[in-house]
Order: structure tokens, then sequence, then C-alpha cells
């Protein structure tokens, strides 16, 4: 039987993409599975009682080193914030390529603390900074020192003791570019070095809650217990300088929805699906309700989607459990096609992350398959027509077509670079000022009108000759193109739109990294967690791969 | 220093402040990245190019042929190369193409460059006196080595280069004849046991 990818027009609808969920594919699994066998050390840790100072780890693996430069530093509280225009950090981390040196690491102490205003090298590879959440560290620490036990339940409303702001990788404040490590096989999957940042950090906050601990009462204090550190992960703040991202990216983001379209195809295409298989896949889905009703959120929205969630999954599990007949053939298909009539958009992502738990021969091909040459696709196949452009629109852009510009509402905002930060914003075109100077992130707007123009030209006219007079639709027409190879580069919605709900492209992103328990603060930003149940870096070498679904909280 | 990644970006959101579309300042933030990663001084022309953009015009050479002469202005070179770049698929049937006076013509080379890898044949650009061998986008091999701006170049010529050796037939025949010293002669016996020895191939 041959299963049709699904089709992008509603995969790639922002209420969908806004409603995708961690699986085997996401960054953070596929890390730790990559680095299994490296050697893990904790190289420096030089900290005062109060836990300031500066700690080195690091992974190895024959003659390749990543070290992990963490610079603690004493923050008063009023200038604790976690919003991206903040100066100071609790704690500031870079991934150095290779063993830092004395110098290195005192160059990097000017520097990492200052995040955006600093300057890193080419031998530096990612960059972050971390802000405690202090009621947690500091129960954590009055605990210990007093020799218990935290609370645990105070720890699985938090969920982290430290929560990152922003990771930055890829060639940002002089960090190397991605041309100088793109051919080391241990990164081909995306995002590698951002994940082993925080996985990093995450050890780094265990280590230096265990010393303060430690020093503020030597007699009395104990360590955190090794099954509560693992079931704590690192929080992260994202806000809208995630959401262009996806749009700037369009055949990286091809490849990441293609890789879980195929692995889904595949998957729904077995005729004769093993026992064991089945049994993996209800324990899994099982398993991870705990994920689901231990997830705290005071967002309305947030609120709706979880328990509709949980509606539909229960109807899922009485269905498995009471009324399907599992001896059939194209189980998974059958099972997809009653998930697609009979639920809602979250638990049907949700269903399709699961489905993928039992198949490693599928999953693991497809995961080196996520990243993109992008430079590839750049240059605009200018010897095609007219006409073969207008095909590209009527075809994969079908829906967009649709929306009516002349509509105040589908025009209502517009993307700009924030001057005092240089992080993307949204604002609405009506009220505020600066829309002429519009990032070109309007998409579905720009498609309409290349789109009209096209429409009133000559078909047989070649792109080249198109392009004389419309080079202000240039950078759509070099999106249409790209779209013609990668099926899922596109957004298919309004990015402009007065409706747009920025946070589902934000987790659209995060669900990738393998984010927990989003938690929208507002339409523009949320918190999430990462590595929560992950195995410690001493327990890698034999972890369990399910470990996602065997957290406590 | 810069990644290539910030001179990029850079480049672009300039080059859109500058005047151009998105879509051509995307084009301008890949080739000052290209020209900064060959060694040349990308980044110094741009400035100094957008400097002068404001005070003084620039023709828009939009249709390529064979000789191209500005009417008042010089060309601007990043129009010149944007078109330049697609229209290179009617172009390459030309041997030559000549331009008079393209503004900062370094800002020019990358779109050739570029050229050159969707063609695939090398091509040679003259700037005045400074001479480029653009090799598929991969390398360039230059007689200029100074960093520093090109605020002009009167006369501008682009050879196409058809797909052919650099060398003569004897140097190849000299050089596999050597390269034959490790083949090893087979025997009868191993010969007759090769694949497809000894079968009918009119099954």
């Amino acid at each position: 039987m041959n299963v049709e990818l699904r089709n992008p027009n509603v995969i790639m609808k922002l209420s969908r993409l806004g409603s995708f969920h961690q699986s085997k594919l996401s960054f953070l699994r596929s890390f730790l599975k990559e680095f299994k066998d490296w050697e893990y050390k904790r190289d420096l840790f030089e900290l005062d009682q109060f836990g300031y100072g500066t700690a080195v780890y690091s992974f190895k693996k024959n003659t390749r080193v990543y070290s992990l430069v963490c610079f603690a530093n004493e923050l008063s509280e009023n200038e604790r914030s976690d919003r991206v225009i903040a100066t100071k950090w609790d704690a500031a981390f870079v991934l150095h390529d290779g063993v830092p040196t004395k110098q290195d690491i005192e160059r990097l102490r000017n520097e990492v603390p200052k995040q955006e205003i600093g300057r890193l090298s080419y031998k530096e590879l990612t960059l972050s900074r971390a802000n405690k959440s202090v009621r947690a560290f500091d129960h954590v620490v009055k605990s210990l020192s007093e020799g218990n036990q935290p609370n645990i339940e105070l720890l699985s409303k938090v969920g982290y003791l430290y929560r990152t702001t922003a990771v930055y990788g890829s060639g940002k404040f002089g960090l190397a570019d991605r041309f100088r490590i793109k051919n080391r096989q241990e990164i081909y999957g995306p995002f590698r070095l951002e994940m082993m940042l925080v996985y990093l950090v995450r050890q780094f906050t265990f280590d230096q809650v265990n010393h303060v601990a430690k020093h503020k009462n030597p007699r009395r204090a104990v360590a955190l217990d090794t099954e509560i550190s693992r079931n704590l992960g690192i929080g992260n703040s994202t806000g809208l300088g995630m959401a262009p991202f996806i749009v700037n990216h369009p055949t990286l983001l091809s490849n990441w929805i293609l890789a879980r379209e195929t692995a889904l195809k595949t998957i729904r295409e077995i005729k004769n699906v093993r026992l064991e298989d089945i049994k993996l896949f209800k324990s899994c889905l099982k398993k991870s309700i705990k994920n689901i009703t231990s997830w705290n959120t005071d967002s309305g929205y947030q609120k709706k989607k979880i328990k509709s969630l949980l509606n539909d999954l229960n109807k899922f599990i009485q269905l498995i459990e009471k009324d399907f007949n599992f001896s059939k053939e194209f189980i998974f298909n059958h099972l997809y096609l009653w998930i697609e009539e009979n639920l809602g958009d979250e638990c049907i992502e949700y269903i399709v992350s699961m489905m993928m738990e039992p198949y490693d021969d599928i999953v693991n091909p497809l995961i080196n398959q996520m990243s993109s040459e992008e430079e590839k696709y750049f240059n605009i196949p200018t010897s095609k027509t007219v006409a073969d452009l207008k095909n590209i629109l009527e075809t994969k852009y079908s829906e967009i077509l649709k929306i009516d510009f002349s509509k105040k509402k589908n025009n209502q905002n517009f993307w700009f670079i924030s001057k005092n930060k240089e992080e993307p914003r949204m604002a609405d075109r009506f009220k505020e000022n600066g829309s002429e100077l519009e990032q070109p992130l309007a998409i579905a707007r720009d498609i309409k009108k290349l789109y009209e123009v096209l429409s009133v030209s000559k078909n047989s006219s070649t792109i080249d000759k198109f392009l004389v007079n419309n080079n202000d639709l240039r950078h759509v027409v070099r999106r249409a193109f790209v779209i013609e190879k990668f099926p899922y580069s596109e957004i298919q919605d309004n990015t402009i739109s007065h409706s747009i709900v920025p946070i589902d492209m934000l987790r659209l992103k995060l669900s990738f990294f393998g984010a927990l328990k989003f938690d929208p603060r507002s339409d523009k930003w949320l918190r999430i967690n990462l590595f929560q149940g992950a195995p410690l870096p001493q327990e890698l070498k034999n972890h369990d791969s399910y470990w996602v679904y065997n957290s406590l909280n | 220093m810069k990644s290539l990644s910030e001179i990029d970006t850079t480049s672009k959101r300039a080059s859109k402040a500058a005047g151009y579309s998105w879509g051509i300042a995307e084009e301008v933030g890949k080739n000052i990245r290209l020209l900064e990663m060959f060694g040349l001084p990308g980044i110094k022309n741009l400035n100094d190019f957008y400097k002068k953009k404001r005070e003084q015009q620039f023709e828009n050479l939009n249709l390529i042929s064979v000789n191209n002469k500005t009417v008042k202005f010089e060309f601007c070179p990043i129009i010149c190369g944007t078109n330049f770049l697609d229209q290179i698929k009617s172009l390459e049937n030309l041997k030559e193409i000549k331009f008079e006076k393209i503004a900062y013509p370094l800002l020019f080379l990358p779109f050739v460059s570029r050229a050159s890898e969707i063609i695939g044949k090398r091509l040679y650009l003259k700037l005045d006196g400074n001479n480029f061998l653009l090799n598929f986008n991969n390398n360039i091999f230059s007689n200029f080595f100074k960093n520093e701006i090109i605020k002009v170049a009167n006369d501008v010529s682009i050879k196409f280069l058809e797909n052919s050796n650099l060398f003569s037939e004897n140097d190849w025949k000299e050089l596999y004849k050597l390269s034959e010293n490790i083949f090893v002669e087979e025997s009868d016996s191993l010969k007759q046991s090769a694949a497809g020895a000894g079968l009918t191939d009119n099954d």
C-alpha cells in the first residue's frame, strides 16, 4: 500500500504547526543518542562559597573535544530579567571548540558575560545565559544544607533550577560560522551544539546548587538526589526572536517537516505491525500522560489546548484498549485515519509523535536528513518562464491565493527589527510607526502580489526578463522556486493577519528541539522545559531512549 | 573578527536601507560574504559605494548586450551584476562581453563568479589592469592583492572560457603511460573467469 505524504496545505497551517510535540526526531533526543559514547568530564570547578566563579565541562571522543565554559556571577534581584533587553544574568555560558587555554578562559571571562555586546571568536560555537528560578534554587539550597531533599511538589511545579533566555550559534557575535564545522559527522543533525550547551548547563546547575549547600552547612549538607536531578530540566524563555527563523530558512523547515511526514508515511505503510511494537507504542502513550497532567500553565489558551488533548487522548485510549481490532493489517494507517477523523490537531500531532517511538529503523536514517545546504538553492532559475512560476503558485500556494489583502484585518501587522536590541518584533501597522521598514516576512501577501503581476505578464516571457521590472518581488520569486523542490518549506498562512498567534511559530520550532510543557505567557512569548527526565551525563552510555516518558514530574 | 554570517546579515540590511529591494539585498549579502571569504575587500567597497550613492547617480543596466555603454553616469554594479547573473543563460554563447564604466566593480565581481558556477564555465574578468579568473565560484585566481577600494573600472570585459584542458595531448599521454606502471598483467585463467566470460550474451 502506498500512503501519500500529508498535504502541506493542511500540515503547514500555523494552528497545526503550533500543535506539534516532541518526538524521536527531536534534536535533544538525537543529541543524547549521538553523544552517548563520548567521554564526559568536569574539567574545572572554581566557585566561591556563594557559587560564583568559573567551571568547565567537556565531551571528548578521539581527538575532538567540546568544552562548556561557565561564568556564574552575583546578580541582585532588581537586575534579574528574562527579557532579551536584560544586560546581566546569573550565569553566562559558551561552548568552546577544543580545550580552552588559560588565555582563552581569561578572554572569555571578559566577553561571555556581556553576551550580545561581547565578541567571540571562531573558536567558540554557541553562546547562552541563564537566570536562576530563585524560588526553586533557594529552596533546594536551604533543604540540602539542612540535610534534607527538596520538596518534590515545589520542584515539579517549576521543573528546573535555571532558565536560559537565549542560545546563539552560527556566526552570531563572532561565533564560528557553520561552514567551519558542518562536515563533522557528530553534528549532522540540526542544533546539536546548542543542545549540547543546554545539556551541560543543566549539569552545572546541579553542581552549583550542591556546592552552595555544602558551603552553607558543611557538616549537615547532603547532595541533591540523582533521581530528583534527573527530573529537573533547563527552563527557557522564548520570544519573537525565534519566529522569523522558520520563515528565513525554508529548506531547513521543509527538511524537518519532511522527516516527520516521511516517518509517519512509512509507519502507516507497515502491513504487519509486530506485537512488541504495538506494546511499546501503547506503553509510551500511557506513560506520556504524566507529562500532560503535570503540565502547569496560567495561559487560558494553553489550558484549553491541554484539556482538549487530554479528552482526545482518553477517547483514543478507549479505542485502542476496547474497540480497535489489532489483528488487521496496516494498523497504524487505520489508527491514523481514525484520529484524523475524530480528534483535534493537538492530539493528532501528539499521537503522530508517539507512533514513531517503536521505529528506530525508520526514524534514525531521517535524522541526518534534517540539516540543509541552503546556499545550493539560493540562485533563481531565471531561464524558467512566467507560466512555470504561475503554475508553482497555483499548485503550491492555493490557500494563500484565496486571502483578500485589500481587507485591513489581513494586513494588520508588520514584522520589524527593534533598534534597541536588534531583535525581531511584530506590531500593528495601523497603530505603530515603522511599517515602511517592514521585514520581508509577509510572505503570503507578497506571493499574492506576485501572482497578480504574473497574471498580467506574458506567459512565455522568461524570469530574467520578468525580474528586470519586478525586482521588488525578487525575494518571493526565489521562495516560489524553493517550494517547488521543498514541499514543506512555506507556512501556509498569513503571518501578518490580525488573528496570527506568533507563539504557534515558536511552538513548531521548540517541538523539534524536544521541548516539553509549553507555557505561553502571552501570545508572543512562552516558557518551556528542556531535558526534563533526561539521563545525567554519567548515565549517558546506557541510557533508556524512552527517558522522556519516565519523568516523575 | 566578524563572522561571515554577520557580514551577510549586515550587508543585506544595509542594502535594503540604501534603497534596494529585499530580493536584491539578499543577493548583495551573499556576494559580500563571498568576497570576504575569497579575501577580497567586500565590506570596504560596499560601504564606500553606499556613501557615494547618497550624493551621486548611477545608471541601471537592465538588458545586457555584447557592448554595454553608459549614457551619462557610471553603471551601478549591483543592478548590472543582478541582471548579468539573471541573464547568464542567454549570454553564455557570447565569447566576450564588454562594459564601459562600472562603478565599484569589485561589487560586480561576485555576480560574475556565481554566473560561472551556473553555466559551468570559467569566466575571465578584466577590470582595467586587474585580472580575475573565476573558477566555478569555487575560487578566484587574480593579480589583485590590494585591500583597497576600486571606485570605477573604465574598461570591463568578461570572456567565456570554453571547457578545455590546460595541457597538451602529449602531456596527458606521457602521464598516462607512467600511471600504467601500477597495472598487473592478468593470467589466462583469470581472464577466463572474469565477469561475463564464457557465457553467451545473446540471452
